[in-house]
């Protein structure tokens, strides 16, 4: 009879290891093989001598790794070997390509979420559950003061300042994390107000997207509208980056929005000085991180980056062994995060 | 509650005066009465006594969401505001009140007063119940009394009279003194007659700025008059039908603290408001204002006090003459009518008008400037002449022109231990200035309060915590004191975007409130202009 792994994944300073299969998911720093969750920047270091993702992750994460990169893909559900270690991906509906890890060996399963939502996203498969001995999850809003309204009702709401300002005669420019967020607002928004612009950052993963088969509305280059286009009709979409830079100027008199989870928090909003904050998060809400631990069925839940302590203690009061586990990902994700939550 | 819900999200959405004006506007169009006077009330920083401890709230809230206190404390480290970290954690809301204001208000929050724990807990859980989670919120955010939505008594009037085409002075005057929130005191602030009842009443005051880049750009010296600024308690004497009225800035009838001007109010001629100074005063010259907090700080003030510290107004302005509002007459007028007042009463009269310093030239004036430290004042208030009293602070006609060091009126909202001998007291404060309606940390500050005052400082930081951050406390904003420092400048490492030199505590306003204390805007004025 096989032993028990017991440390079949553990994290030591390059990030989450696997050392009977001998790679790495996501890690921190550059190595002989890395598993990705997703293509979003705090998820991937560049300098790996090989990456294996799931198939609709490819084209994003050869965006940012460039055309040298050894990138190695399989399709959701398939199972590649590793060193007799079974691997496979399976849809955390995060953003186009994003993927749980499931990591079985001698009858042990890790799995790793990345980062996952269970809301609807037209843009990418729905969060699968998948049953695993450890789950490990993100908590980026692991608090339960984070509850997202219902998305159709926040894109209507987006709609709704849209026309506003049309009638006000302003620009609509809305900020939101480009890669992901921008394509599930255009997905979902509704197109027959007015013409969409978008920020050089955004169009580019909308090439991407469209190329992918997802059905996006028709959006053009601002930088290459003529001169005298009437931007009181249109809404742009633009990185949260973009917020204090001289591109904006050229829309003349706009209100601004932003689309994120920390919209939920009026100081973080106050703070953000926009005119509108739209609560709209690609990561799960606080009963959506606990749904999905339930869902994983593990007996073991490893909480990392976000509100992972209070998570964690959460989950052990009540009935799980839960660690909170130090991770780099919040070194982007939760301090910047209220510029851009990726 | 739900136009008032609305309206609160509406002002807390926009960073952007005429929006926040429009949206009151609106609001006060389209309320029953007895909703605007509550409206109005809150509105402008007033609020009930505090009805519940927010420890109970607190209790009430966890049970309610069913979460452990620890997490309660994570929500609301993470959140920051006690109102908002409630309607968030309460259970999804799946109700809406249609009730107005006035019955949440009256029938459900005032009573509670008279109340036992458990009724006002079951009270409190079924208000929740009733409401969506933007009602929760703005309900919440009645009962914590930390009503801060950009908006200030100036904004509201405006308002007002954008909805009621009732002039904006007019309204301005109505909603000082002490009024009732009553559907009968709505229907009056919005009434087209002009002739108001209260006798008491005081004026908006007329505020200054302090002046901006150099004194030449005022023009020729000879437009200005020229007084001291004094360093005293900021007042208005009311002399109507046969009593005396006197009100601080931070609108506090103070008649019964100072006999003397109570006294000195029977002198006036019927029908009389003078705007002025309450300084702590003898043989000519004004005390350190420390002398007069001896004096402020006591219940029963003995014939000792009295004598030791005897105080005089100093008389700077006439708003009212012959129970006629001349606010609207030329300053070198008032000023004129004002001396022809004074000097009619005697010596003792403990009523001085504030004398008009002379000058030849703006050069002239900064030598005299150099004496303003030994005479006790802060500085210069130069007034354009021929300019009307107007309501509130503008810029133009009022200019404050203080000696070094800076000063600015802050509110303390952090503080630790010191080290060595003070290490047992809370005696090193972060203070903080408003900015679109949130306390920005400014300066931090460690020296000029006496043994006694830091000691009562300490003992607030103990009773009024609302967080703790390893040492350091997060109080209750509340207290506010005058910084003094020597330079000031852009930091781009400071939130306020401001660094200032050497700040240092140079009294403790008792007299002010936390939203009387100065704005970041305020302050970025001190700036040195940009090359
Ligand atoms: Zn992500």
């Amino acid at each position: 009879m096989a032993e028990p792994v017991e440390n079949l994944l553990e994290r030591n300073s390059h990030g989450l290891y696997c050392a009977a299969g001998g790679f790495y998911v996501d890690p921190w720093n550059p190595v002989d093989c890395a598993v990705i969750t997703h293509a979003h920047a705090d998820h991937v270091v560049p300098g790996s001598k090989a990456y294996l993702c799931v198939r609709p992750c490819t084209p994003l994460l050869r965006l940012r790794l460039g055309a040298e990169a050894a990138i190695e893909s399989v399709d959701y559900g398939e199972t590649i070997e590793r060193n007799g270690v079974r691997v496979s991906f399976h849809p955390a509906g995060h953003i186009l390509g994003s993927a749980q890890v499931r990591i079985e060996h001698r009858g042990e399963t890790f799995v790793v979420s990345g980062d996952y939502k269970l809301a609807p996203d037209p843009t990418c498969p729905a969060f699968e559950p998948v049953r695993c001995h450890t789950f490990v999850t993100e908590s980026t809003f692991g608090l339960p003061v984070f509850r997202w309204p219902v998305p159709a009702e926040v894109l209507g709401e987006m709609n709704e300042w849209w026309r506003a300002n049309q009638q006000a005669g302003k620009a609509s420019v809305l900020f939101a994390y480009p890669l992901g967020k921008a394509q599930r607002v255009l997905a979902g928004i509704d197109p027959s107000i007015g013409p969409i612009y978008t920020h050089g950052a955004v169009e580019q993963f909308n090439r991407i997207y469209r190329d992918s088969g997802v059905a996006l509305p028709p959006t053009a280059y601002a930088r290459s509208a003529p001169t005298k286009t009437d931007w009181t009709r249109a809404l742009i979409l633009a990185p949260p980056m973009a917020k204090a830079s001289p591109w904006l100027r050229r829309f003349g008199d706009f209100s601004t929005g932003l689309a994120s989870g920390w919209m939920r928090i009026r100081g973080t909003r106050r703070r953000q000085s926009i005119d509108r904050g739209f609560v709209l998060s690609d990561h799960a809400d606080w009963p959506a991180l606990l749904a999905a631990v339930r869902a994983s069925q593990a007996r073991t839940v490893w909480v990392t980056h976000g509100y992972r302590a209070p998570l964690a203690r959460w989950l052990a009061e009540n009935g799980s062994d839960a660690h909170a586990i130090e991770t780099r990902y919040e070194e982007s994700a939760a301090v910047e995060a209220v510029e851009a939550e990726p | 509650m739900k136009a008032f819900a609305d309206l609160y999200a509406a002002l807390d959405a926009t960073t952007k005066t005429n929006e926040k004006i429009a949206a009151m506007s609106q609001y006060f169009r389209s309320a029953p009465s007895e909703d605007i006077a509550w409206a109005v009330h809150f509105l402008i920083g007033r609020r009930p006594k505090r009805l519940i401890p927010t420890r109970d709230l607190v209790e009430w809230a966890i049970q309610e969401a069913e979460m452990p206190d620890w997490m309660f404390g994570e929500c609301y480290q993470a959140v920051g505001d006690l109102a908002e970290t409630i309607a968030l954690l309460l259970p999804a809301a799946n109700a809406s009140s249609q009730k107005p204001l006035r019955y949440w208000v009256e029938e459900r929050l005032l009573p509670m007063r008279d109340w036992d724990d458990r009724a006002r807990r079951n009270s409190m859980i079924e208000a929740w119940r009733e409401m969506s989670e933007r009602q929760r919120f703005a309900w919440n955010k009645l009962i914590t009394g930390e009503f801060r939505v950009g908006v200030s008594q100036n904004l509201v009037v405006r308002a007002l009279a954008e909805a009621s085409g009732v002039e904006a002075n007019v309204l301005a005057h109505r909603l000082m003194g002490d009024w009732q929130p009553t559907a009968g005191f709505a229907a009056q602030i919005l009434a087209q007659e002009t002739a108001d009842a209260d006798v008491s009443r005081p004026y908006p005051f007329c505020l200054a700025y302090p002046l901006e880049g150099e004194v030449e750009e005022l023009g020729d010296v000879r437009a200005w008059q020229i007084e001291w600024k004094w360093d005293g308690i900021r007042s208005q004497l009311i002399r109507r039908a046969w009593r005396t009225f006197l009100w601080s800035r931070g609108e506090e009838l103070m008649t019964d603290r100072f006999p003397e001007l109570a006294a000195a109010g029977a002198l006036l001629p019927e029908g009389t408001v003078l705007d002025g100074e309450v300084l702590p005063w003898k043989d000519g010259a004004p005390l350190p204002f420390t002398q007069m907090q001896r004096r402020i700080g006591r219940k029963e003030l003995g014939t000792k006090i009295l004598a030791e510290v005897p105080v005089v107004l100093v008389a700077f302005d006439l708003l009212e003459h012959g129970g006629r509002d001349v606010r609207e007459q030329p300053l070198d007028w008032r000023r004129a009518e004002l001396e022809r007042i004074l000097g009619a009463l005697g010596e003792e009269s403990h009523l001085v008008a504030s004398p008009i310093v002379g000058g030849a030239s703006w050069e002239d004036l900064k030598r005299t400037r150099g004496q303003a430290r030994e005479r006790g004042v802060e500085g210069f208030m130069l007034k354009r002449r021929g300019s009307i009293y107007r309501v509130g602070r503008r810029r133009g006609d009022w200019w404050k022109w203080k000696i070094n060091p800076y000063s600015v009126d802050a509110v303390l909202i952090y503080a630790q231990p010191g080290n060595g001998r003070r290490a047992s007291l809370f005696t090193d404060y972060t203070f903080g200035v408003w900015d679109g309606g949130e306390l920005v940390p400014f300066a931090k500050a460690y020296s000029g309060l006496t043994d006694e005052e830091i000691r009562q400082v300490d003992a607030f930081v103990r009773n009024n915590t609302i967080e703790k951050f390893g040492p350091v406390r997060r109080v209750k904003p509340e207290l506010v004191f005058e910084l003094a420092f020597e330079a000031i400048q852009r930091s781009s490492r400071h939130r306020s975007g401001i660094a200032v030199r050497f700040p240092r505590m140079a009294r403790w306003r008792t007299d002010k409130t936390a939203e009387q204390a100065d704005s970041l805007e305020t302050i970025r004025a001190l700036l040195p202009r940009e090359p």
